[in-house]
């Protein structure tokens, strides 16, 4: 637990769903060194594609107590990860120094047991390549030291236009994205199979004001103390009316 | 999940080739019933194999799947598999008794190979029990017994009364396994729910869109996309066909039509082992647009 894990911590509170992420991933690992990415009919009436991320939509209860919530969902590089074991060919391997989970291209058969092995649909298979493609975390970039060093981080961390995706070694204390994990209850998506996801999704949290029925009307009112006073009647003046603050 | 007809194939075809190996060597064949039943269990593997390829994207790189036998069961069916086939022809040739042994040995380790791909993934409850191997072998010992029958009633007809004999025992015990598992597939509660998929608590949670208009691997791969009518026609054909009818046609002693209908009882019975899993990937695939 003391290597590195990089990881994606992605505030769900934040997140607007436009898909910027999306499209950015598919734009940098299609010509990056892990594309291309394929589509098939892309502009026809049956689209599909490979994509590494995507962003589905979820309406929480019934209306009109509804919730809208946008989830992008892309390989969440698990600490104990299913779909590498499964793998015949040794294609799928964890990376010992970073944890990203990675497919070696050349050495995949595209037989898809991976991605059977997978609770979260995270492996797609390129229909045109024939082999199992995932997110690579950027894998081409990060390390990248011709990039400024701001630019080391995955492309759809880059685009988001809200900073809903947080980059970073989840293993550190110190890093952002493990502050946000601790701090603002960070979580990972169907712990019930114990995978321990390394990404972890921050939850939606709603900002109310709280009154207290003593913040409208202090129980220590002194013109109180001797109980309710007789109510003044409307005719009467009020004290607005007579004194200038 | 989707079931794939080179899956469908390759399960359904080794297992009537190990089943009629098992049948030859314990029944101690000899001469040309034995060499006829030995060539033609070497037909069915060789055929299961073939049929396995076209499961693969890159099927010129399939000698890398036998790397990882130390994790991947897939790995070492793959190692398994050809190691059998040597030995079903090396006892054709030699017909001696440890060869038979070993092949004995090596054909329960494929059943169990085959069964513990499908039983080791813990995401797909219909499939993460003990009954999915042990009823991979008992339908395939009861296939591999009923073409025995039928091989004999060719070739050799005195031991066709026992073979048929066994293969009803089988096929009896192999439907109870079925059975079984069909019981216990039909009271599962699935352990993921959209709650824990996307962890928010609520009992209510729609999904709206899924990221793409015109699905993707995610939705081909892991959905059957037949309606309910065609899955409940299936299960009836299974449950007739895997040993009812072709008990009746052991018992009516027409062996050959018996092993057809069971085969063909199989491939609707390895149909709907694919198509009654449900992964908790599809959670997250509930609704296009």
């Amino acid at each position: 637990m003391t290597t590195k894990q990089l990881a994606l911590v992605i505030d769900l509170n934040v997140c607007v769903g436009c898909h910027a992420c999306v499209t950015s991933c598919k734009g940098w690992n299609d010509a990056g060194a892990a594309g291309p990415l394929t589509d098939q009919n892309p502009y026809g009436a049956d689209p599909s594609g490979t994509f590494f991320n995507r962003v589905q939509t979820f309406e929480v209860g019934e209306f009109p107590h509804t919730e809208t919530v946008h989830l992008p969902k892309s390989c969440l590089h698990c600490e104990d990860p299913p779909c590498v074991p499964v793998c015949p060919t040794g294609a799928s391997y964890k990376r010992a120094e970073d944890g990203i989970v990675l497919v070696d291209y050349d050495k995949c058969i595209g037989c898809k047991y991976c991605s059977w092995a997978c609770p979260y649909g995270a492996r797609e298979i390129d229909e045109q390549q024939k082999v199992m493609k995932k997110c690579t975390l950027c894998v081409d970039r990060i390390y990248d030291a011709k990039l400024p060093e701001a630019e080391r981080k995955p492309a759809c961390v880059l685009a988001c236009p809200t900073s809903a995706r947080l980059f970073g070694d989840i293993h550190d204390p110190a890093s952002d994205a493990s502050r946000a994990i601790r701090e603002q209850g960070g979580y990972a998506l169907m712990p019930e199979w114990g995978t321990q996801p390394a990404n972890h999704y921050l939850p939606r949290r709603k900002t109310e004001k709280r009154l207290h029925a003593d913040e409208l009307e202090r129980h220590d009112n002194p013109l109180k103390v001797d109980g309710l006073l007789p109510r003044p009647s409307p005719e009467e003046p009020a004290l607005d009316d007579v004194t200038s603050w | 999940m989707h079931p794939a007809w080179s899956v469908l194939l390759l399960t359904t075809l080794i297992g009537a080739g190990q089943g009629l190996f098992i049948a030859l060597v314990a029944a101690q064949a000899s001469g040309r019933f034995l060499q006829t039943g030995l060539g033609l269990s070497l037909v069915l593997l060789a055929a299961g194999l073939l049929a396995s390829f076209f499961h693969l994207g890159h099927p010129e790189r399939a000698w890398r799947s036998a790397a990882m036998w130390r994790t991947s069961w897939l790995s070492r069916e793959v190692i398994v598999l050809p190691a059998f086939m040597v030995l079903v022809a090396a006892y054709a040739w030699t017909q001696s008794f440890a060869l038979g042994v070993l092949g004995l040995a090596t054909c329960l380790a494929l059943f169990v190979c085959t069964g513990m791909i499908y039983a080791c993934l813990p995401f797909l409850q219909e499939w993460r029990s003990p009954l999915t191997v042990v009823n991979f072998t008992l339908l395939g010992c009861a296939s591999g017994l009923t073409a025995a029958a039928a091989l004999a009633a060719w070739l050799e007809p005195a031991p066709a009364r026992p073979f048929a004999a066994a293969a009803l025992v089988v096929g009896a015990l192999a439907y109870l396994g079925r059975l079984a598992s069909l019981y216990r597939n039909a009271r599962l509660r699935p352990k993921s729910t959209l709650a824990s998929a996307i962890g928010v608590k609520h009992p209510k949670i729609t999904q709206i869109a899924q990221g793409a208009m015109g699905g993707s691997f995610n939705t081909r791969e892991f959905f059957h996309g037949r309606p309910r009518d065609v899955v409940r026609a299936t299960r009836w054909t299974l449950l007739a066909l895997v040993f009812p009818v072709p008990a009746l046609l052991l018992l009516a002693g027409e062996p050959l039509i018996a092993f057809l209908a069971q085969y063909a009882g199989l491939l609707a019975e390895r149909w709907y082992f694919f198509a009654e899993a449900k992964h908790p990937q599809n959670l997250y695939y509930q609704a296009i647009a």
